[in-house]
């Protein structure tokens, strides 16, 4: 069994790959599971430290998590299939109404 | 019956919201004119019955308040929605309501055709209502409405005939110069309120409470800033000296219009204020010997140019002008109650006049419509010998110009004579006594003589008017007439409501039934009266009968000079040639202000546009804006619209401040 | 032993992970994550709780990747076609290595010396984790999980009026 350290380790790397692909990819699809990638290294982190304080708090907070992806998936492919619509692309770079 | 005095206003807004929202859609003439003037009749009868009431009442419980709602209380300050009612405001209704039924009555008549006629009869309206806030408010407050109100109703019925130039310019001239009036109202207002609150902690607006507290006024000082600031405004709303200049260019308004805003009502409003203060004007003798002596000049003034006028409305502007000189002559000298008096006479036989110079110029104007000539209705030098054509216009329109000029029996003599007789007899002016009687006289002199010119050069002659045109004048229908002959039999009769005491046919009931409101300004007065000896009946009778020969005389030259010998006029141009043109062009006193006030105004105008505001204004604007611009030239990068970005300064953030905290 | 296989499969998890944010093809990506997602299903083993890792193949890998794997394919995107900007990559790797440090220092100082709950890897083994989770899901989180049907109620809805033709 190995210590809690090394499951920390392995999140705090796994999120921070998903944050440098959040910010570098472009296709909204990617950053979507860049996303899930970072949400799946705060779940090994609820389920590690769950484990070691033999608490199930963190573990039911990982199950609410998942019905909170499952829903964001749901709903945020629906908005990309409608952008996907209106301009063509998936590109998040397309997205710039706001622009001035 | 006090209690529904409420609806005496009421009425006329009702008239004014109906003819005004509504008036376009119903387009019928009858209908709107017949609402217009029920609503004011209906104001007329309650003032009636107020009137019956406070006849029936001892004098003492002749005042009454009515609290319609409570309007501004804000720390000290208390100023109710309420209205006054005494023999003084009383007065005021009847004829305001009297009067004002009548010309209503005339307008559908006279209006008949216009285009707009319903919103003459909404403004007509709006100002009867605003003119009876004016009368019967119980304070300042009120009663300042009322003033804004009908010189907003004036303007927009000067205004009437927007499309031409020369009524917008005099509406626009009317309402500048009554601005400059109301400025001086309000800081009167304001240096009354402030001086009682601050030094006796009287904080109050309302007439009935100032009346209370007029024992702690002092004479002079203080109270001759406020009563001159008032008597400033009383200056702008009834055309005195010297802001007098609106007044005749007011007569662009339709004729209605002239009778009742500026002969009978809202030009005496001043003379109405100055008595409903009496008793705080009555404390300062300054303040009363300006007026006295601003009223004399102003009469003695108005009238010289009222004698060279060739427009028939003007010579009747320039007329009243010079009454409300006499009326601001009787209160300067102290007889609040022969002004009042005068105000009334005066309301009824200018009223007639300038109805019955409407006849003339509905029938002129229709004759003249009719072959298609273009020359001025208005005009005296195109009439002569309408009385044939005219027979009930040219009697009212004769006794009411016997009337005005003091011609005994008739309305007029009586109230004239009375404000004649008090600015001679007064204790107040002392030597001063003698030349306001003069100047006095030397105007009725100048009204006998340029009233019966008018008479004379409209009705009596030989018919100067374009001959195609004569056959089409006639007298004008039964809706103009009646109004003359009421106001006419008015104008003959309303002066035995006040004869005088010498004459001991009468009790002058005028008098005595003002007597409750001037008692105590005629007490406050003969603290410093000067009384000399006891002036007999005698001289009484003496200056009556000269102030009639005077009269008499100003009509004997007129008939000599426009009827017996109609070549003398233009010979006596011939000889004084500068003296005829200075009158003609009315002493030249608005050139005066265009050259003191108006041209340095538009300069300096010109100036603030050109310099200042372009300059200035526009450039520290601009500049800002330009600052603005370029420094967001340079921010706009960071907001770029793209979601990428806004993640990427997003996560930056939150690392700095994680790091900052963790590793602080 | 142990040891080796933790250390294989955290090879694999990051490997995969790296894989994710630079594979060009959208469908190697999702792949990938599939990847990274039974390495995680294979830690929660290794941590007692088998039933977490049942359900994250399945929510996970089953089901919210096979609908990315679909709209990938719905949309046909084949490449990233566009191309990238270098500064923001090395922009972004500083701001990853940085989130790194923040994090791997902040876990680091949560030292957890006692487990204060009641539930032991024998008692787990005894009772079975799926009851335990269970027992807790359904007493002391009943609110918080009848609230979820709620918000999956609410995705439902959002989902299909955004799959309407016209928004």
């Amino acid at each position: 069994m190995e210590n809690l350290n090394s499951y920390l380790i392995v999140s705090a790397v796994l999120f921070s790959i998903g944050t440098i692909g959040v910010l570098t990819r472009k296709n909204a699809i990617v950053i979507f599971m860049c996303i899930e990638l970072m949400l799946n290294a705060v779940n090994l982190t609820f389920v590690a430290f769950s484990r070691y304080l033999g608490n199930f708090d963190g573990q039911v907070f990982v199950f609410f998590i998942m019905t909170v992806a499952a829903a964001e998936a749901a709903v945020g492919l629906a908005l990309f299939i409608a952008f996907f619509n209106n301009k063509d692309s998936i590109d998040v770079t397309d997205a710039n109404l706001m622009k001035w | 019956m006090f209690d529904n005095v409420w609806l005496i206003p009421l009425f006329p807004l009702i008239g004014f919201l109906i003819n005004g929202l509504f008036g376009k859609k119903i387009k019928n003439e009858a209908i709107i004119g017949g609402i217009g003037t029920l609503m004011i009749f209906l104001s007329f009868l309650v003032s009636c019955g107020i009137l019956m009431q406070m006849i029936g009442l001892p004098p003492e419980q002749r005042v009454f308040e009515k609290v319609v709602f409570p309007w501004i209380h804000s720390g000290h300050f208390k100023a109710d929605m309420a209205f006054l009612v005494d023999p003084l405001s009383v007065v005021m209704i009847m004829v305001v309501t009297g009067v004002g039924s009548l010309i209503h009555l005339y307008s559908i008549g006279y209006m008949h055709g216009e285009e707009g006629f319903y919103r003459f009869f909404a403004y007509l309206n709006l100002f009867c209502m605003s003119m009876l806030l004016l009368v019967l408010g119980s304070n300042m407050l009120v009663m300042f409405i009322g003033w804004e109100g009908v010189g907003l109703c004036s303007y927009l019925l000067i205004g009437y005939y927007f499309h031409k130039k020369s009524a917008g310019d005099a509406a626009k001239k009317a309402f500048v110069m009554n601005r400059v009036g109301d400025f001086g109202f309000l800081i009167g207002l304001f240096t009354l309120y402030w001086w009682l609150g601050s030094n006796h902690n009287i904080w109050t607006v309302n007439f009935m409470e100032i009346k209370a507290a007029s024992h702690l006024l002092p004479y002079g000082g203080v109270v001759t800033v406020a009563t001159l600031c008032f008597f400033l405004g009383a200056t702008g709303k009834s055309a005195q000296i010297p802001l007098f200049t609106w007044l005749p260019d007011a007569m662009e308004g339709p004729t209605p219009v002239s009778a009742l805003i500026h002969a009978a009502t809202m030009v005496t409003a001043g003379v109405y204020m100055i008595g409903r203060m009496s008793f705080v004007f009555i404390k300062s003798p300054d303040t009363m010997m300006v007026i006295a002596v601003v009223g004399a000049a102003t009469a003695i003034f108005a009238a010289t140019i009222g004698t060279a006028q060739n427009d028939i409305k003007r010579v009747l502007a320039y007329s009243t002008v010079s009454q409300l000189g006499y009326m601001f002559l009787a209160m300067g000298v102290g007889a609040f109650s022969a002004g009042i008096f005068h105000l009334m006479t005066h309301a009824f036989f200018k009223a007639c006049l300038f109805l019955g110079s409407g006849s003339v110029i509905h029938s002129m104007h229709h004759a003249l419509h009719k072959i298609h000539s273009h020359d001025d209705a208005q005009d005296m030098r195109n009439m002569g010998g309408l009385r044939k054509a005219m027979p009930i216009t040219f009697i009212t329109f004769l006794v009411s110009t016997i009337a005005i000029s003091g011609i005994p029996g008739f309305s007029g003599f009586f109230s004239k004579d009375e404000i004649l007789w008090q600015s001679f007899s007064n204790p107040y002016h002392g030597n001063l006594n003698i030349v306001l009687w003069g100047i006095g006289a030397a105007a009725a002199c100048l009204t006998a003589f340029y009233m019966f010119r008018l008479v004379f050069m409209t009705f009596f002659g030989e018919c100067r008017i374009n001959p195609g045109a004569k056959n089409h004048l006639h007298e004008s229908p039964l809706v103009i007439t009646i109004p003359l002959m009421v106001l006419g039999a008015l104008a003959a009769f309303g002066g035995y409501l006040g004869m005088p005491k010498l004459m001991g046919l009468l009790p002058n009931y005028f008098e005595h039934w003002l007597d409750p409101v001037f008692e105590l300004s005629t007490e406050y007065g003969s603290t410093y009266a000067q009384h000399g000896e006891h002036l007999s009946h005698g001289l009484e009778w003496g200056l009556m009968g000269l102030s009639v020969l005077i009269a008499i005389i100003g009509i004997g030259i007129a008939f000599t000079m426009y009827v017996q010998n109609t070549k003398l006029p233009g010979k006596f141009v011939a000889t004084f040639p500068a003296l005829h043109r200075a009158v003609y062009n009315k002493w030249y006193v608005d050139e005066l202000y265009d050259y003191l006030f108006v041209n340095p105004c538009k300069a300096f105008g010109q100036f603030l546009w050109k310099g200042f505001d372009v300059l200035i204004v526009d450039g520290v604007v601009n500049g800002v804006a330009n600052t603005v611009m370029g420094f967001s030239g340079i921010f706009r990068y960071l907001q770029s619209g793209y979601i990428y970005n806004y993640a990427f300064s997003m996560a930056l953030g939150v690392v700095v401040m994680l790091g900052y905290f963790i590793f602080k | 032993m142990e040891t080796l296989f933790f250390l294989i499969i955290t090879f694999v998890a990051i490997i995969s992970a790296i894989l994710v944010v630079t594979c060009k093809n959208p469908i190697n990506s999702a792949l990938s994550l599939i990847m990274t997602f039974f390495c995680l299903a294979t830690y929660y083993v290794m941590l007692d709780a088998p039933f977490m890792a049942a359900v994250q193949v399945m929510v996970y890998a089953g089901a919210i990747m096979v609908l990315m794997v679909f709209t990938i394919m719905l949309l046909n995107i084949r490449v990233d076609a566009s191309k990238k900007h270098s500064h923001k990559v090395v922009f972004s790797l500083i701001i990853g290595f940085f989130t790194f440090v923040n994090l791997a220092y902040v876990l680091f100082k949560s030292r957890v010396a006692v487990a204060t709950g009641p539930y032991s890897a024998d008692m787990i083994k005894q009772v079975g984790h799926t009851e335990l989770i269970g027992k807790e899901m359904f007493t002391n989180f009943l609110l918080p999980f009848e609230i979820t049907s709620i918000l999956l109620l609410v995705a439902i809805v959002g989902a299909v009026i955004l799959a309407k033709k016209k928004i």
